[in-house]
């Protein structure tokens, strides 16, 4: 079977909808057979058993925050990395791209570097420390 | 075509019930390692040995009331289990479980699709399941679930960065991103006797791996999203009946796929003695590599006490990512030295 074809999609589509079918069915399915008495006691968001004490939606640490963007930055870089990743053993192998061999690799490395300099950067600056 | 469209229609009814069926029997062996641990039996009231438990738990599952809370954000908070468990359903049918079998005449080979991408794939869809916690954590309206979620979706994505940055050092020994054609590099043996496993090059890459794996399942040592001395149980708190089991059965089938995909990457996914005259033993094999693994997993999570927060995320960001990173550097190196 040719491993590149548009018809080998179709079987990610098929389960797509299988999965959809399934998770709606279980979540109409309890709704249906489970018991449905709701007490405004039962509604109530759960808190140890106490009323609750205040919004629920509080602000949080902005710490989170940053997590989120510097994984955009670190995660973009390594979807960088992964065509890079699947050319190099070949460029390596093919002896006619032998005088690209440390271009293509040196390239590579310079921003691997660059990579760790912003890694280092963020840690400098502190973003890393959950304790503070 | 409809040959074809028949072929893979089986396979994805074979596989889906084989999961399912997986799935409610980990939450059952789950507990039987933990009593075997704990030295206590753990469930086996419910038919021979237990055997039946997981079938009285999904009927108990669907005969459990359905609560909403009241200010809760109704549509999301329905969504949010069906956005967990949908990516966790579909990510096992680029994964291959064998070879190449001979089946009603017909060559038929043991993966349910095979795509280009395949790598990408999972990591892509892996990376969905966050959506469903930080979903569930906010449209709960509870405290303890938006400070699982949040804690979650951090420890999601720094751990993310990690298994991808591990998974670049089994990608530049072998160029490709097809699952089948990974497994297929490290078929043979060196010097005759040692099997050309991924993990005997890489295995720095494979601590990683399995590292994040466990961060990524929200497994012990990385549990906090539900730590339930402090959170209760985490973004799922409000949850009950079905929709609890899904957020349950997406655990598991991210387990099972993670397993399998560390499996396929740095074990030599369906490969074995044997596997040439008789290809059946294939899904042997590979089924026996990720049940040792998962049974690591549940080992792992009864042996060890929990991180804290901060020790987590400095385990992730100043240890695991920088050791990724240079793993790939010499990873690189070494190849280009070689060659």
């Amino acid at each position: 079977m040719d491993q590149s074809g548009i018809a080998n999609y179709i079987p990610i589509l098929i389960i797509f909808l299988l999965a959809i079918i399934f998770a709606s069915a279980a979540i109409v399915l309890s709704r249906l057979a489970g018991r449905n008495r709701p007490t405004s006691v039962k509604l109530m968001p759960y808190e140890c058993g106490v009323e609750p004490v205040g919004a629920a939606r509080e602000r949080q640490s902005v710490k989170f925050y940053l997590v989120a963007m510097i994984f955009l930055l670190f995660d973009i870089e390594a979807v960088f990395l992964i065509p890079w990743a699947v050319v190099f053993p070949g460029v390596l192998r093919d002896p006619s791209l032998r005088h690209l061999r440390f271009i293509f690799y040196g390239e590579m490395m310079l921003f691997m570097v660059v990579l760790f300099v912003g890694l280092f950067y963020v840690w400098r600056k502190g973003v890393l420390e959950w304790n503070r | 075509m409809t040959g074809l469209l028949l072929e893979w229609l089986i396979k994805i009814a074979v596989v889906f019930a084989i999961l399912l069926t997986a799935v409610a029997y980990l939450s059952y062996m789950e507990r039987r390692v933990a009593g075997w641990i704990q030295i206590r039996v753990g469930p086996n009231r419910v038919g021979p040995l237990g055997l039946l438990q997981p079938l009285a738990d999904g009927l108990k599952f669907i005969f459990k009331e359905d609560i909403v809370p009241l200010k809760a954000n109704k549509l999301l908070y329905i969504v949010a289990p069906a956005a967990a468990i949908i990516p966790a359903l579909m990510t096992f049918i680029v994964i291959p479980y064998g070879s190449e079998v001979v089946l009603f005449g017909k060559q038929i080979a043991l993966h349910v699709t095979r795509i280009n991408v395949a790598l990408l794939y999972v990591l892509g869809l892996t990376s969905l399941s966050v959506y469903g916690i930080v979903l569930a954590g906010w449209s709960s309206n509870n405290k303890y679930s938006l400070m699982g979620g949040l804690r979650a979706s951090a420890q999601l994505i720094s751990y993310e960065l990690a298994l991808g940055m591990a998974i670049i050092g089994v990608l530049v020994l072998t160029g490709s991103l097809d699952l089948v054609n990974i497994v297929e590099a490290q078929r043979g043996y060196w010097f005759g006797f040692l099997p050309k496993w991924n993990i005997f090059l890489q295995p720095v890459a494979f601590v990683i791996f399995f590292l994040a794996a466990l961060a990524e399942t929200n497994r012990v040592p990385f549990d906090l999203p539900e730590a339930e001395a402090e959170l209760v149980a985490g973004y799922f708190t409000e949850y009950s009946s079905m929709k609890f089991a899904m957020f349950f059965m997406s655990e598991y089938l991210n387990l099972i796929t993670s397993c399998s995909l560390a499996t396929t990457l740095f074990f030599g996914g369906w490969t074995g003695p044997g596997v040439n005259s008789y290809p059946w033993l294939s899904i042997v094999y590979f089924v026996i590599k990720v049940f040792l693994l998962i049974f690591l997993f549940m080992w792992i999570r009864f042996t060890f006490p929990r991180f804290r927060y901060d020790q987590l995320m400095r385990l992730g960001w100043k240890f695991l990512l920088p050791t990724a990173i240079a793993n790939v550097v010499v990873t690189s190196t070494v190849l280009l030295l070689v060659n």
